[in-house]
């Protein structure tokens, strides 16, 4: 029994190493570095106390078996004041440390704060500028949008290395989850709303990005690569979608907009003024009802947008 | 011509031929494989004239005993059908790589895994924990029946209606494609126009009436009903545990249905609550339906705990340590498991001080539950370990329950769940914590009981080799899962790119099959269980020398429970019954006041059943019918004054005489 | 069996027998009041979650009608006026039940459902005459949440009077029974609490809505 029971634990070891090897474990943008430190952490925290009981589980079961006659048996012993304080403050203990961890990393990583760093022990130069993208969820593929270079594509995204990334994020129709695991950790992507996520890329590779939560038949085919670069090819990558895209003007997002799946990388070299923000109200085709209500009485806050927190309103 | 379409709409709404799947083989062929499963059913129903028999003494029955069996049953068919779908989905992910698809289209994949998600959910461990309650529990506290026996029976009834309306998906129409809680905007009436997620609300709006009745009625048993003498601290856990489970069926079913009202009501009476047009908010229901699911989280798992500590303090032969803060430690999950719903959606961008809120108030329930895994591990300590299936269950829920209890708590830490949520890492979590927590502990209660319920004993040959298949099955199954999560595969992905994934997925699909053969073996305990029933015949009531009360009375029971209202002084009253040598009383026997058996609950589930699927189907003339035709019922059936009876004190007295004699044959 | 004499306790069994059970016939307590009023608790969760909708939606007007532009508050006012009377005269028919008198009970219990039927009626026409302007529920998430709240409200007073008229006809041919004072019982509560929701009503969503 108990070595047939041990397998499970030691298989489930083995497997957690052969994970050691895979995107969260070793990523490339220290975002998502810091968030694989941080489960590391936390696991290690945890294991402190899930090892014991895992073998005092197995160990009391096999000693104290009813075909053992030497272990001590006491039918009445039901009760210990001092056994009782520390099954409670033991986990207690733990969880007041995984906690603080929890406090303090949950306002260090919050995607919607400016980074203040670009990897460890490197701050963040003080000309920093990071570079905005847009990101529209599409039925089934992602736009992203260049206000600085003016340019979009589809399913294809790139930034330089270590250089902040500002993405703003938003979908057309039903939600989706913008994730890219060598990068940063995923954020929603929701109609009518705006999530934000800061990041950088420390190296440069091709990295695989997807959307991260279900939203219909093309959900499957509805990734793509994200490009880490050094300036210089940046800046090629950025010309080259510049000298062969076409123009994405509000009738072509429109039919982009329709759902399609399994896409192949496309690039835009002009982008119609303010497509985004008219993406983000619904306000694309100026005859859409929501557009139009929208017009005449603006939101509290005054702004044309939605508030970038959704739960703002809860 | 125009006239003749109007009326075929009148009748038949937007149901036509082309719902029935008959150019999609899979389907047609499960339809056939399953309509004539049912026919041979029936068939061999009316052979042996079994109908009367089953309508007098099951379906009618308002016993708490034969209601719970027959939720029960209606769990493991159900359990055949989920798994079903979760092999099917374990076949495709293994396959579907590179230029090869599949054999399943996303239409029909999608489909199947919130097929899988419901099912397993609200008509398998819903009905088995229902179903465990209703059996369990009364008998532990010494009572006859549950407070409202009608309400139980139409609450089973309501359950099967659900059941049968997801089902008829299946074949007519199709289910919903939009994950088992069916998010808007992908829900709503312009991204889901089809049938689906209308057979998802009304099967779910059914059952959920059942399932708010239930626990109602079960509370108010709790609270009303217990032995002279059983103070709330004197119950046993598993009926600490049922309370528990039944205030937050109350307190959480409400929600569900509301939610689930106001998106069919964007869905049929084009409301703006949560669309994306017209000032519509998606993320209420997101909210909303946490507010719900996480609570049901503890609603499943709560009696699980509770049979973990019957089985432990029975097969360890020792009261059960720490009981005062096992009680404790139920009650402050209770209500921890309100406080904790935001974490089911770190990713929306709720800011870090709400996010780490709701991530710390998810890390403090851990606290409780390690808590009551150290009250197991020291109710072992100095006992004597009988190592029968139940405490198998028990041993391998505690390994395995940890493991799911720390990945769980790791998500919990907001920065890390950014990147593990929705990915394969969640998916193995939750089943870590449902398959090792409520089925093992669902397992460990059904071999338990058994006995209690049908007078022999569960073959343990059989259920040592489905107890293998599962727990062996169950890691093979998962663990890759694990690893796959922390490669960044996020979940409900019918076809991959990169084939390096691809073995992880093959080991899955193999724990997968490893897991059929534990239900296979699940089956052919059952089969030869009953071939051998003389032999594993319990005649004491009392095969694993219990402690709690329903190992007082005989296997199985008699229908009123009790000859006499037991009285009780501590808690492990039988135990405590048995060291004082006491005897039972042998004459003196007084007459019983009973419920009568009542045809009402399975009529007007059936009507609900008639409601559902007419509205799912916009046959609003049947609608309506129906609707009407479900309010006389129940009217008429208020008519009904003639509820109970009076067993004769005769009648008990020959019961009794029975048992002695059963008893005086076999010491 | 063999493990009992093991766990005996060492003195032995106690002088006094302890009595394990009752040997007359118990009745447990009659829980229908505390089951109802458990369903009642729920029912308040579902007006929770209404009142919750409204609370996130009830200013998205989308562009359409505002609270203040559309709700009537004099209409309201006798509206209210009538549940709460209603309230009163079950209070009354009540009184009248716990003192067996059963033909003024009906009386009051008559006039408990005409009360609300003429809140009903009231109600309805609120609703018709804003679908007739182009305030229907399908106009803005405002809309949509105040119809659905109030009309959720509307609906649970129409299952009571539904409710009234079939236990009158049962007290009619059974009498004063044990049973039909159960049901009466169950029904006041449930008619009072209905009266509470409308207060919730009345104030969070008309009172505060007619603010700018």
């Amino acid at each position: 029994m108990s070595m047939k029971a041990l397998r499970a634990p030691l298989l489930s070891l083995a497997f957690l190493l052969a994970g050691c090897q895979s995107v969260l474990m070793s990523p490339s943008g220290d975002l998502a570095v810091q968030q694989r430190n941080l489960i590391l952490t936390s696991t290690v925290l945890m294991l402190l106390i899930i090892v014991p009981v895992i073998v005092l589980t197995l160990w009391f079961a096999w000693h104290f078996r009813a075909s053992n006659p030497k272990a001590h048996y006491d039918p009445e012993w039901d009760h210990s004041t001092i056994l009782e304080l520390l099954i409670w403050s033991a986990p207690l203990l733990i969880i007041i440390a995984l906690g603080a961890i929890t406090w303090v990393s949950t306002h260090k990583l919050d995607p919607y704060r400016p980074l203040d760093r670009l990897a460890a022990g490197r701050p963040l130069p003080t000309d920093a500028r990071p570079l905005v993208v847009d990101v529209v969820a599409l039925d089934w593929k992602w736009l992203f949008i260049y206000p600085e270079q003016g340019m979009a594509a589809v399913n294809e995204v790139a930034a330089p290395v270590d250089r902040p990334i500002q993405f703003k994020i938003t979908a057309s129709t039903v939600m989706n989850s913008f994730f890219v695991p060598a990068l940063a950790g995923q954020i929603y992507a929701m109609p009518n709303m705006e999530t934000t996520l800061q990041a950088v890329v420390n190296r440069p590779g091709e990295y695989q990005g997807f959307s991260a939560n279900y939203s219909g038949n093309g959900f499957s085919g509805m990734h793509f690569t994200f490009h880490g670069m050094s300036e210089e090819d940046f800046a090629r990558w950025v010309a080259q979608a510049k000298a062969n895209g076409g123009d994405l003007s509000r009738d072509a997002y429109v039919k982009l907009a329709q759902p399609s799946e399994n896409v192949p990388p496309a690039f835009y070299a002009t982008v119609a003024p303010g497509l985004y923000q008219a993406i983000l109200t619904h306000c694309v085709q100026p005859d859409d009802p929501s557009c139009l209500s929208r017009m005449q009485a603006p939101l509290p806050g005054g702004e044309a947008g939605m508030p970038s927190h959704p739960n703002s309103s809860d | 011509m125009l006239a003749q379409t109007d009326l075929s709409r009148l009748i038949f709404g937007r149901l036509t031929l082309d719902a029935l799947p008959l150019h999609v083989p899979i389907v047609l062929w499960t339809f056939v494989v399953v309509a004539i499963g049912a026919l041979a059913l029936l068939g061999t129903i009316t052979y042996f004239k079994l109908w009367g028999y089953l309508w007098r003494e099951w379906f009618t029955s308002i016993d708490h005993k034969r209601i719970g069996i027959m939720y029960m049953i209606l769990g493991f068919v159900m359990l055949l059908r989920g798994f079903a779908d979760a092999i099917m989905m374990r076949a495709q992910q293994a396959v579907s790589f590179g230029d090869n698809l599949g054999y399943l289209p996303p239409e029909h994949y999608d489909q199947i895994f919130t097929a899988h998600g419901v099912i397993m959910i609200f008509f398998v461990a819903m009905p088995m924990v229902t179903g465990m309650m209703n059996f369990v529990m009364p008998l532990q506290i010494g009572a006859r029946d549950v407070a409202f026996p009608f309400l139980n029976n139409f609450s089973f009834w309501m359950t099967v209606a659900g059941a049968m309306l997801v089902m008829s998906s299946l074949f007519v129409g199709e289910f919903a494609r939009t994950g088992w809680l069916a998010y808007p905007p992908l829900s709503d009436i312009v991204s889901s126009p089809d049938a689906g997620v209308d057979y998802y609300i009304w099967a779910l709006q059914i059952a959920g009436v059942g399932t708010l009745l239930s626990g109602i009625n079960l509370l108010v048993t709790i609270v009303k009903m217990r032995a002279p003498g059983m103070t709330m601290m004197k119950m046993p856990v598993f009926t600490w545990t049922a309370l528990c489970t039944n205030v937050l069926i109350v307190a959480a079913f409400p929600v569900l249905t509301a939610v689930l009202a106001l998106l069919a009501l964007d869905r049929y009476a084009g409301t703006n609550f949560f669309t994306t047009e017209l000032g519509g908010n998606a993320m209420m229901y997101v909210n909303l339906i946490w507010i719900w699911g996480h609570p049901e989280v503890y609603i499943l798992v709560l009696p699980a705990f509770g049979i973990f500590s019957e089985v432990t303090a029975t097969f360890s032969r020792k009261p059960l340590f720490g009981y005062t803060s096992m009680v404790y430690a139920t009650v402050v999950i209770t209500v921890l498991s309100y406080l904790v719903w935001l974490h089911h959606f770190f990713t929306m961008g709720s800011g870090a001080s709400v996010n780490s809120f709701f991530g710390i108030t998810t890390m403090i329930i851990s606290i409780p539950t390690g808590a009551k895994i150290f009250n197991w591990l020291f109710t072992m300590y100095r006992g004597r370990v009988a190592f029968e299936v139940p405490m198998m269950w028990t041993v391998a829920f505690m390994v395995t329950f940890v493991i799911g209890g720390m990945t769980g708590v790791l998500l919990a830490v907001p920065p890390a769940d950014f990147s593990l949520h929705n990915s394969l890492f969640l998916v193995a979590h939750f089943h870590n914590v449902i398959i090792g927590g409520v089925l093992f502990g669902l397992f460990a209660g059904i071999t338990y009981w058994f006995p209690k319920a049908f007078g022999f004993r569960l073959d343990p040959f059989w259920g040592k080799c489905a107890f293998w298949f599962w727990v062996v099955g169950f890691y093979f199954a998962f663990m890759p899962l694990y690893v796959l999560g922390l490669m960044g595969v996020t979940r409900r992905l019918s076809h991959f790119v990169d084939p390096s994934l691809r073995i992880w997925f093959e080991l899955a699909a193999f724990g997968a099959l490893l897991i059929l053969c534990g239900i296979g073996c699940m089956i052919v305990q059952f089969v030869v269980s009953f071939r051998r029933r003389e032999a594993l015949r319990d005649t004491t009531g009392d095969p694993w020398d219990g402690r709690t009360l329903e190992w007082s009375t005989s296997s199985p029971p008699p229908k009123y429970n009790f000859a006499f209202t037991p009285r009780v002084h501590d808690h492990d009253a039988w135990w405590m019954m048995k060291r004082y040598r006491y005897q039972r009383p042998l004459d003196g026997f007084v007459p019983i006041h009973m419920p009568l058996n009542t045809g009402a609950g399975i009529v007007m589930a059936g009507l609900s059943f008639v409601f559902g699927f007419a509205m799912v189907w916009y046959m609003w003339l049947l609608a309506i019918v129906s609707f009407a035709a479900l309010l006389v019922v129940a009217i008429a059936h208020t008519f009904d004054y003639h509820r109970d009876y009076y067993l004769s004190a005769d009648e008990v007295r020959r019961v009794e005489a029975t048992r002695t004699e059963l008893l005086a044959r076999h010491v | 069996m063999s493990e009992l004499s093991t766990t005996l306790p060492a003195s032995g069994a106690p002088a006094q027998p302890l009595a394990f059970h009752d040997t007359a016939e118990s009745h447990p307590p009659n829980g229908t009041l505390l089951g109802f009023w458990v369903y009642l608790m729920s029912d308040c969760l579902v007006f929770a979650c209404l009142f919750a909708a409204y609370g996130v939606l009830g200013r998205e007007y989308a562009g359409g009608p505002t609270g203040a532009q559309v709700l009537e508050l004099p209409a309201v006012a006798v509206n209210t006026a009538l549940l709460l009377l209603s309230s009163i005269t079950y209070g009354f028919a009540v009184l009248q039940m716990q003192r067996d008198r059963q033909r003024p009970m009906m009386l009051w219990l008559a006039v408990t459902g005409l009360l609300g039927a003429g809140f009903i009626t009231l109600e309805l026409r609120e609703f018709a005459h804003l679908i007739a302007i182009g305030a229907g529920p399908q106009r803005s998430a405002f809309l949509s949440s105040f119809f659905t709240l109030v009309g959720t409200h509307g609906l649970h007073v129409s299952c009571g009077i539904l409710w009234l008229i079939v236990l009158m006809t049962q007290v009619a041919r059974k009498g004063l029974i044990p049973a039909n004072k159960r049901r009466l019982m169950c029904l006041s509560m449930f008619w009072h609490f209905l009266d509470v929701v409308w207060v919730g009503v009345f104030s969070f969503v008309y009172l505060m809505g007619v603010l700018p």
